[in-house]
């Protein structure tokens, strides 16, 4: 009987992080629903052991079941007939003991039917998800989409729709067409307001994961005449009230039972979620937060399964008389991929843990005014976040890609036949640094942070953490990384030019996300001896990036940006 | 209709594990060695309870279970799956029990509960392999058994519709109520355990676990009544001394032996005539297959 949480002893270090007991009393609001339900938590420790234990039925549906079935459902996929979508049945079956465990609105308030669980476990949820089944991880996780109908929706909204998705009815984010892809400013779907005050819908959008949920969110332009994202608002399409037909599912590379779908919306009767004109600029832009740490973690999920599958085949492939693990070509890919696993893991969770805290502190402020320096620290908190959140979408959907590579590569010409998951695994992970915004994208939202300060406010913070005596070394490293990291934040900076900035975007976010990974990595070490092995593979990889950066942006003139025009 | 439905169920070793000190030499398994589980068929035997309690509003599922203390594990598992909440009937002089003797024990345990609508358990438990316990309860009830059940097809007017997984097909028999139905491993699976069911039942327990709990957590039972899980003793069912434990055990291994398998040379008997026959039944008779 596997159990896909149980097995791994490094999802509980991240679990019983220090900073959880601040996330968990703000939660919970000093445990006062433990009046109120009964499965609610009387303090601390009873609140993380909920979350250990629905882990546990966590990991073990995806050990058992959803693992189980994933070769299936990708052989199979789903299927439109009639302008709806059937699933695989594998899928079928992995949502309907989802819904059966419970595993569904986890971070949704207990009043409306949640588990009211903070990100931090929820997201761990679908890094363990992913794991088993990278696609079906997206139609779980799209469960997402009730955090952004909570925080924007009305009253009788929330009333109305949240309890079904707690009782697992599932949701789509209705966004991408054929002519707004990455530029969702473009929206075309049009949204017209009727006589009587109700909305209806009519257009085309594509590229729709799980377009034949129960429950929509989509982004339409509801001010006539207007061409830009001030014209764009959000709106609730429930299935139940048709309207909306799929008219053809992609395709795809990977990721194949997920279906992506290709709506029409005819007369479809919608309800405005929050204020027009805020659709694009505020709710899809939250929206899109909430499900690039959703990527991030599918992303962690798919590093892990490509890599214990390259460690189980070098155990047990043998060559030249014996294990091909015993090779150091092979050992050192391991080794760096399990870094690149871990580093992307670290980084998730200091994310999510960011995110929950700014959350809270914002659910906090609806119920009452919050002291001043609540106020500063939920600032502090969402910039932290909004810092991490792109640059831990961004490189750990390539680490899972490299990954992926280097799963098949450790297979040598077994990888590369249909006979084990790690073929499935690399055409899945292939998706992940595109959808949800390309790699390209998240450095754009992350670049300011490398101009504003944000990442070296992150890592002074981390550096003022003393190390015990045998870690030092890898501190001082970090520290002459940082001065590297710096002198070339100063270099691309001081040429005052957008589109040299621009160029060196990447390698400077890159570089930042090093360093930070480096730290956490460190910090994790500190707190947990098992992972001294990859903070110092790590620091060594990071070194070399980071020196490869610098070196490049150091020799680099500006003038020869010109080399670089196709 | 609301039922009361009881589901027997054992905390078994996992035999599916077996390791070389799985038997104690007196020929006894040693439990130690095996990691306790929810015995498998009792599991799919609870999922056809549950799928009556949803089709019956306002049925409860008890389970009842005979062994050590800790066999209260059993109990909330099947609590996070569905269950209302359970009995342990354990007590030293219980031990050593054969299929005779826990059948009679938990027939006792059974009258205690007064009302019940139906008897549901696992085919067989994975350490004894008898499958005799659930027919033997429903002959000491005097109630009728359905054996090797795979369905519960319907449940109404004071009757049971169950399909069979027989050697050579199924079949669909109807019982009235009372009775007695054991479950096939064929049967649909049980329903994962549910998140807000584990938060809620994760500290039910028995008086002799309450003693380990901490106090906040005692409390917690005084308000929560489905908190508690029932230990009964021997003397609570009023069962009789002679016919449990030991004494009521007229089963006793008298030897056991490790079994290897090896292939052994096939013998091949061809032909149709009499005399062939019955050199094949010499045969199996002398190497005692039959007789």
């Amino acid at each position: 009987m596997a159990n896909f949480y149980t097995d791994n002893p490094d999802l509980k270090h991240h679990l019983t992080h220090p900073m959880m007991q601040k996330i968990v009393e703000l939660k919970e609001r000093n445990f006062t629903d433990a009046q109120k339900f009964d499965y609610a938590p009387i303090n601390f420790e009873d609140a993380m052991d909920n979350y250990d234990k629905v882990l546990e039925i966590v990991g073990d549906l995806c050990g058992n079941t959803i693992a189980e079935n994933a070769e299936g459902v990708d052989h199979e996929g789903p299927k439109v007939e009639n302008g709806r979508v059937t699933y695989a049945s594998g899928t079928q079956e992995n949502l309907e003991a989802c819904r059966k465990a419970g595993l569904m609105g986890m971070s949704m308030p207990r009043r409306l039917g949640g588990l009211n669980f903070p990100i931090t476990p929820y997201i761990m949820a679908a890094d363990i998800v992913s794991r088993a089944d990278t696609g079906f991880e997206n139609l779980w996780g799209l469960q997402d989409c009730a955090e952004t109908l909570y925080e924007f929706g009305n009253e009788e909204q929330k009333q109305k729709y949240i309890p079904r998705v707690c009782a697992g009815e599932t949701m789509s984010m209705d966004l991408t067409e054929p002519d707004a892809g990455s530029d969702l400013q473009a929206v075309m779907l049009k949204a017209t307001k009727k006589e009587d005050g109700t909305w209806v819908l009519n257009g085309v959008k594509r590229f729709i994961t799980n377009g034949d949920s129960d429950i929509h969110l989509v982004l339409a332009r509801s001010e006539e005449g207007t061409t830009d994202g001030r014209g764009l608002s959000m709106f609730i399409y429930d299935k139940r009230n048709g309207g909306v037909n799929v008219r053809r599912i992609e395709n795809k590379m990977g990721i194949k039972g997920s279906p992506t779908c290709e709506l029409t919306y005819k007369n479809a009767p919608a309800e405005l979620c929050g204020d027009t004109r805020m659709g694009l600029i505020k709710y899809v832009m939250a929206l899109m937060n909430g499900a690039r740490l959703g990527i991030a973690a599918q992303s962690v999920g798919v590093s892990e399964i490509a890599y214990r599958e390259a460690l189980q085949y070098a155990r047990e492939r043998k060559q030249f008389g014996k294990a091909i693990i015993e090779f150091p070509a092979v050992s050192e890919m391991l080794s760096v991929m399990k870094a690149k696993l871990d580093a992307s893991r670290s980084l998730l969770y200091e994310t999510a843990r960011y995110v929950d805290l700014y959350k809270v502190l914002e659910d906090i402020a609806k119920e009452r005014p919050l002291t001043p320096e609540e106020r500063k620290e939920c600032k502090q908190y969402k910039k932290l976040a909004d810092a991490l959140t792109p640059m831990a979408k961004g490189l750990s959907s390539e680490y899972c890609n490299q990954n992926a590579y280097d799963c098949i590569q450790i297979h040598g010409g077994s990888g590369f036949m249909k006979d084990y998951a790690c073929e499935r695994v690399y055409r899945d992970a292939r998706i992940t640094s595109i959808y949800e915004g390309t790699t390209q994208l998240q450095v754009v939202a992350a670049i300011r942070h490398v101009t504003t300060g944000t990442y070296m406010t992150l890592i002074d913070g981390y550096d003022a953490t003393e190390v015990k005596a045998e870690l030092q070394p890898l501190k001082e490293k970090l520290q002459a990384m940082t001065a590297k990291y710096k002198a070339a934040v100063e270099s691309v900076t001081s040429v005052n030019n957008q589109e040299y900035t621009d160029f060196m975007a990447r390698r400077l976010v890159e570089m930042a996300g090093n360093i930070v990974m480096g730290y956490l990595l460190l910090l994790d070490a500190q707190r947990n001896e098992s992972f001294e092995r990859t903070a110092g593979v790590y620091n060594k990889m990071a070194d070399a990036e980071v020196a490869k950066h610098a070196d490049f942006i150091a020799a680099f003139k500006p003038e020869q940006l010109s080399l670089y025009k196709v | 209709m609301s039922l009361n439905i009881i589901v027997l169920a054992k905390q078994v070793p996992d035999t599916r594990n077996v390791g070389k000190d799985a038997m104690k030499a007196d020929g006894t398994i040693n439990r130690a060695a095996l990691p306790a589980i929810f015995n498998p068929e009792d599991l799919n035997a609870l999922e056809q309870a549950l799928r009556l309690k949803d089709a019956n509003p306002g049925s409860t599922v008890t389970i009842l279970t005979m062994g050590l203390p800790r066999a209260s594990q059993v109990i909330r598992e099947a609590m996070y799956r569905g269950a209302d909440g359970g009995v342990v009937l354990t007590d030293r002089v219980l031990g050593g029990a054969d299929t005779l003797a826990t059948s009679y024990s938990l027939a006792q345990a059974v009258k205690k509960f007064g009302k019940y609508d139906i008897i549901l358990g696992g085919r067989q438990a994975i350490d004894g392999d008898t499958a005799q316990v659930g027919p033997q309860i429903a002959e000491k009830l005097g109630i009728p058994q359905v054996t090797y059940a795979e369905e519960i097809l319907d449940l109404k007017d004071g009757h049971v519709t169950v399909k069979r997984r027989l050697e050579n097909g199924v079949e669909t028999v109807k019982a009235p109520l009372p009775c007695v139905v054991t479950v096939n491993g064929s049967a649909a699976p049980c329903r994962p355990r549910n998140a807000q069911r584990v938060m809620k039942y994760k500290y039910a327990a028995s008086p002799s676990e309450k003693n380990t709990q901490a106090p906040e957590i005692r409390q917690l039972s005084e308000s929560r009544p489905y908190l508690n899980i029932q230990e009964w003793s021997a003397a609570f069912v009023e069962a009789d001394p002679e016919q449990i434990g030991l004494p009521g055990s007229p089963t006793k291994v008298k030897a056991i032996e490790n079994v290897v398998f090896t292939a052994k040379e096939n013998l091949c008997l061809s032909g149709k005539n009499d005399a062939q026959i019955e050199d094949l039944v010499k045969e199996l008779i002398a190497n005692h297959t039959i007789g």
